[in-house]
């Protein structure tokens, strides 16, 4: 073989594989969009799954809680930092608040946020349902005449999507306020410019478009984190490699999906 | 009442099960038997309606499974009860609410009504007095007791068993041979057993069918069986390793790939 068509053989490889890798993409992308509406309109159908949806805001929401909290405050106190530094060297500190606020509300609360809830509930949605694949407990359901779209997926995807708002805003609270903790008692900016600042700057659209960020993650992360569970190859290492794509996919997406709506909304 | 019609699975490049009909009849206890791999738990979970086959259809009476709606499906399973070969138990409940899951599911009884009736169920299989325990906690054998008293505790008309008695001792499998054979009689249960042992598959079945290699190589009444002058079929219910039935499924010869693989047995030639 020439140099040439060595070249021209990898090339073909290289694009082969990559038209591979998308036409996959895309074709799970079509089948993971399929299996979650299927599961959503079975919200209108009974026996209703109130109770189990309950049952996955504990899990899934209260379980978030502390990592939230957690995350939350040092992202405040870091913005605060970092903000009173930039911001002292053009004298004006007064602005913190709004600095502060700004970023956490409009990027900082729903991505971060986002990313910890995919890592603590996202993926734990994914390892169990793909265990309750492995060990046939899904069929299990399926011979009950319960469905496990109904029953498994549908709680956990309604769940995601109004646990992210709801922790988020907490993540923001949390962070504002170890934002003012860092930059007026430690830092020494003044409190009423803190707050005042904060309160003249933010607007209720920026806030809006924080909560449809929120929604529209938390939905993402239920819908993929579930399709991946549940599509999952049903041996444990399948279930392991779920979990990871789960997350890669889920967090991939979140930022893709931010930079979107960013440029659509704010 | 359930009938497969050229009902075929296969798996990438294997064939699980070859066209088949199958015909199970109503309140009768029907085997399918057949060594490992030949394509038992893919017939049963066709039947239950679990997969979708490669061709063919299920009746049930003269509704097909394959063509009939979600709801309808699931109203037919409230009359059906499955025992799964390795149990799956659901995991996160202990042994009573996985017992009482279909009752919780499926009727408005009282949760005293339950009890006695979980209870009922768990006594049959000698386990009452585990109420508490979580699948985690349990031996296979337990786990499959526990799987049974739940595939029973609707009373289902229709029974799908995979290996009930594998991984049982002798006296428990006993147990639950009796079990089936008595429920099936009194409630007019309709049973499909998928099981290895022989003796205890010929002993309750009114209908058996031998499985090989994803076919049928014998069906019938349990003594045209025992009877039968196919080779195969003697061979597999005296469990003789040598026969036309080959243990191995291997293809290629077992010194060549001794002797051929690096860094394995070499002969001096
Ligand atoms: N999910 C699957 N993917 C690929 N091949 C499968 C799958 N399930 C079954 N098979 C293949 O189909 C064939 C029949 O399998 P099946 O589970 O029906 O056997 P069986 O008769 O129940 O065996 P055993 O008595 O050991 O349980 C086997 O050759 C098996 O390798
Ligand atoms: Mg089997």
């Amino acid at each position: 073989m020439t140099d040439l068509s060595i070249k021209q053989s990898a090339l073909a490889v290289f694009f082969g594989q990559l038209g591979r890798h998308a036409m996959r993409g895309i074709e799970q992308l079509g089948d993971g969009t399929m299996l979650g509406l299927n599961a959503l309109t079975l919200i209108f159908r009974r026996p209703w799954q109130g109770k189990h949806f309950v049952l996955q805001m504990q899990a899934l929401g209260v379980g978030s809680l502390v990592i939230i909290v957690i995350t939350g405050a040092f992202t405040g106190m870091v913005l605060a930092l970092q903000g009173y530094y930039t911001l002292a060297k053009f004298g004006s500190e007064s602005l913190l608040g709004a600095g502060v606020g700004m970023s956490i509300i409009r990027e900082l609360g729903p991505v971060l946020g986002a990313f910890m809830i995919i890592g603590r509930a996202g993926s734990s949605i994914t390892a169990e349902i793909g265990i309750m694949r492995v060990t046939e407990q899904t069929d299990a359901l399926e011979m009950m005449a319960v469905n496990p779209k109904q029953r498994i997926l549908l709680p956990r995807i309604v769940a995601v999507t109004l646990a992210v708002p709801l922790l988020v805003s907490l993540f923001d609270v949390v962070g504002i306020g170890s934002g003012y903790i860092v930059g007026v008692e430690l830092l020494g900016v003044n409190p009423g410019a803190y707050m005042g600042e904060l309160i003249a700057k933010i607007t209720m659209h920026d806030i809006y478009g924080g909560w449809v960020k929120t929604v529209v993650f938390g939905f993402m992360i239920g819908m993929i984190c579930t399709y991946m569970g549940y599509r999952s190859e049903p041996t444990t290492e399948g279930v392991a490699r779920a979990t990871t794509q789960a997350v890669v996919v889920a967090s991939v997406g979140v930022l893709i999906v931010d930079y979107i709506l960013t440029s659509f909304f704010l | 009442m359930i009938r497969g019609e050229q009902l075929s699975k296969s798996y990438d490049n294997v064939t699980a099960l070859a066209p088949t009909d199958i015909h199970v009849r109503e309140g009768k206890i029907t085997a399918i038997m057949g060594g490992s791999g030949s394509g038992k738990t893919t017939l049963l979970r066709l039947l239950a309606g679990l997969d979708k086959p490669g061709s063919g259809h299920v009746w049930y009476g003269d509704e097909d499974l394959c063509a009939i709606t979600d709801r309808r499906l699931y109203e037919l399973r409230q009359s059906m009860g499955m025992l799964f070969q390795y149990s799956a138990l659901l995991n996160s409940l202990n042994v009573y609410d996985n017992v009482a899951f279909p009752l919780h599911e499926h009727t408005d009884l009282d949760e005293t009504v339950i009890h006695t009736m979980v209870s009922m169920k768990l006594e049959q299989v000698g386990l009452r007095g585990f109420e508490e325990m979580m699948p985690s906690e349990l031996s296979g054998g337990m786990a499959k007791r526990v799987a049974f008293a739940r595939a029973m505790s609707m009373d289902p008309k229709i029974v799908f068993f995979d290996e009930p008695t594998s991984g049982l001792d002798p006296i428990s499998s006993g147990v639950i041979s009796t079990l089936i054979q008595n429920t099936a009689q009194k409630n007019h249960m309709t049973s499909i057993v998928v099981t290895h042992d022989v003796q205890a598959g010929l002993a309750i079945a009114d209908h058996v069918i031998l499985l090989w290699q994803g076919r049928i190589i014998a069906k019938g009444p349990p003594d045209a069986i025992r009877e039968s002058d196919d080779a195969r079929v003697q061979q597999f219910l005296e469990g003789r390793p040598d026969g036309p039935i080959p243990f191995s499924r291997s293809t290629t010869s077992y010194i060549d790939d001794l002797t051929h693989r690096p860094g394995t047995v070499r002969l001096e030639s």
